[in-house]
């Protein structure tokens, strides 16, 4: 795991110290709330519903076990004992005071972490793969390019005021975990002819305008990353429209300008400044690399494991669902759901983020990583140790074997919390988990993405959800819009609206109507909703949701 | 034609805590939308939010939202002003958990 140099202590040292003084001189009357905003956002500090909400950048989702320990102490001393994991690998604060906000960004610090351009028109954390570094299907560990950027962008002088929010994800493998063709760059190391370089994607997000990022670069060689990125964000810092927030993100920049024009100015911007780059980003590359070695493997007999798997139906249920396989054979990747049915998608206690870290250290090496679905992973664990690490987080309610089905939903915080949001949407996602729960339905159902998002801005991901959900208020009532058939993976693809929206207490109904109407048109328990999605299209899932006479009738009205 | 004006009360987040604050008829932050101003003039509304908007040493974000006279006194009109007299629908936390 990388560890912060002298430079990067002392920069968010310094950064943390600059925000104490500009707290001070908010709270004594010399900055003006037009003054300070862009320098509470600039630190990851929002002004929501019921309070103040800390973001803090978890660079491509890794986190140590005394990162994820000070994380809880955190929650503990200064917010109300929980934190909440976002689908950009970030962790939120809901409800810190303004003058502890400098002390937080100290207690981040001192393990190595920030806040930084976790908000505010810049380069976001750049978020990658949470199975990195282990995947069995995986090129190369596509962190240490993710933290040559995190170190390239934080502060980058020509970048903290860009049309609008950038944001940057980075895979290893075919197999796209990270959604990095809704991100406005999309980078996929590949392999041709024995050189390893990059796939590059721009223009993909979701929101108002949802767009599937496109190819700008089928190959870029490896040691031109730097260069090239700083070209496409440097083209469209000069041509993204500033006349219009809703027109000011690339993915509309390349709408307007053509994939072939951007292509071209992003190569001719290449050209000029590919010399500056001597060498330097090189070496930084090769020491972040070193440090991004893979941890002493323990070999140990996976014996436990499959005698576990053979014996107890509900540790085999788990390891079927939230074990995946790892670049070792005699080791596993884990992933830990936040989702147990009625809790809070992303909500982690205190408590919980210690049994975590302690887990990590005991099994896994002392790593950990937050995915973009929200949830914590184990990237790393001998199969040995499985049965053991199972019981410990059954015993701390972290137990449930849900991973990719119906109640491993992504939800907004939503109107709950969220200024922007128009709709609530976490007890939407709780009471569709209760719901099959109580059903058990969820492995019947098998693979499944539900994301839900409370507005437009589309933090849940609903466009890219195989059941997107979009919480909306019309006329003074929350509604909510059902998208079928999308996907954020590799053969990423947009939703179809399915017609009207529902009302608050027709949705999870509406949910249910949908499910039970796929399960009886499946052609078995191989075919998964989306590919049932993919052979019949939108006609009987239609007919489910509105009944077969009210369907012409609602659809006039949409 | 113009709208007709409908109630306001002049609601903000406190600048310390930032939880939600309305305009009392005391010129005070009350963090119990009963206690606020129900506003039924127009004019009077333009005039008590450029007053609100002068406090920025305790508020931030001022503006006026919709209310409707109760039996306490004003009540928010909007599920999302309801929301913020109350706090999160998942944790009893914020105002809710004062009572």
């Amino acid at each position: 795991m990388y560890r912060y140099s002298e430079f990067d202590t002392a920069f968010v040292r310094e950064r943390a110290a600059q925000f104490r003084a500009q707290v001070a001189r908010r709270l004594d009357g010399s900055l003006t709330e037009d003054e300070f905003k862009p320098l509470r956002l600039m630190n990851g500090l929002y002004l929501q519903l019921h309070a103040y909400m800390l973001r803090v950048a978890i660079p491509y989702g890794t986190l140590s076990g005394a990162q994820m320990r000070q994380l809880a102490m955190i929650a503990r001393r200064w917010d109300k004992g929980y934190g909440h994991f976002t689908t950009r690998q970030n962790v939120q604060f809901n409800w810190p005071r303004l003058e502890d906000v400098p002390d937080m960004l100290g207690a981040l610090a001192d393990v190595g972490m920030h806040a930084i351009q976790t908000s505010g028109n810049t380069i976001r954390n750049v978020t990658a793969d949470h199975f990195a570094g282990a995947a069995a299907d995986e090129i190369a560990d596509p962190r240490p390019y993710a933290e040559l950027l995190r170190q390239w962008s934080t502060d980058h002088p020509e970048f903290q005021f860009l049309p609008r929010k950038f944001k940057i994800a980075v895979t290893g493998a075919e197999a796209d975990r990270a959604v990095i063709r809704a991100h406005d760059i999309g980078l996929q190391l590949v392999e041709r002819d024995g050189a390893r370089g990059f796939r590059v994607l721009i223009g993909g997000g979701l929101g108002r305008t949802p767009m599937i990022g496109k190819v700008v670069r089928a190959f870029l060689p490896e040691a031109d990353l730097l260069p090239y990125v700083e070209a496409i964000v440097s083209v469209y810092n000069l041509l993204g429209r500033r006349d219009n927030k809703y027109k000011a993100r690339i993915k509309i920049t390349v709408h307007e300008t053509g994939i072939d024009e951007m292509r071209r100015r992003i190569e001719a911007r290449f050209a000029e400044i590919r010399p500056e780059f001597t060498g330097i980003d090189r070496e930084i590359l090769a020491g972040i690399a070193a440090q991004f070695a893979p941890p002493d493997w323990v070999a140990r007999d996976p014996a436990p494991f499959h005698a576990a798997r053979a014996a107890d139906p509900v540790f085999r249920a788990w390891a079927d669902t939230n074990v995946a396989p790892h670049r070792r054979d005699d080791h596993a990747i884990v992933s830990v759901s936040l989702k147990t049915p009625g809790a809070t998608p992303g909500d982690a206690t205190a408590a919980q983020m210690e049994i975590l870290a302690d887990l990590a250290a005991a099994h896994a090496y002392d790593e950990l990583r937050i995915s973009h679905e929200q949830n914590v992973v184990l990237p790393h664990v001998p199969r040995a140790a499985l049965p053991k690490l199972h019981a410990a987080l059954k015993a701390a309610g972290l137990g449930a074997a849900n991973i990719g089905l119906v109640s491993d939903i992504i939800a907004c915080p939503g109107m709950d919390y969220c200024a922007l949001a128009t709709a609530r949407s976490i007890p939407v996602a709780q009471e569709i988990a209760t719901r099959f729960e109580a059903l058990r339905l969820e492995h019947e159902i098998g693979p499944l993405k539900i994301k839900i998002s409370g507005c437009i801005n589309a933090c849940g991901h609903h466009h890219v959800g195989h059941i997107g959900i979009l919480g909306l208020d019309r006329a003074g009532v929350e509604n909510y819009q059902i998208t079928l058939g999308g996907s954020g993976a590799e053969d990423a693809v947009i939703g179809t609206r399915s017609g009207p929206g529902f009302a608050y207490d027709e949705i999870v109904p509406a949910i249910e109507r949908l499910l039970l109407a796929y399960l009886a048109l499946r052609e078995g328990p191989d075919e998964t909703f989306l590919m049932a999605w993919r052979r019949v299209g939108l006609a009987p899932f239609k007919a489910a949701l509105y009944g077969p006479h009210d369907t012409a009738e609602r659809a006039d009205a949409a | 034609m113009p709208r007709a004006f409908t109630p306001k009360v002049v609601t903000a987040n406190a600048l310390r805590e930032g939880d939600a604050v309305w305009l009392t008829p005391e010129d005070d932050w009350s963090r119990d939308i009963a206690r606020a101003e129900l506003i039924e003039d127009e004019a009077v509304a333009q005039d008590r939010l450029l007053f609100a908007q002068a406090q920025a040493d305790r508020v931030v974000g001022v503006y006026l939202a919709e209310a409707a006279p109760g039996p306490d006194g004003p009540e928010p009109v909007h599920f999302r002003e309801a929301f913020r007299t109350r706090g999160p629908s998942n944790r009893a936390h914020g105002k809710q958990a004062r009572r």
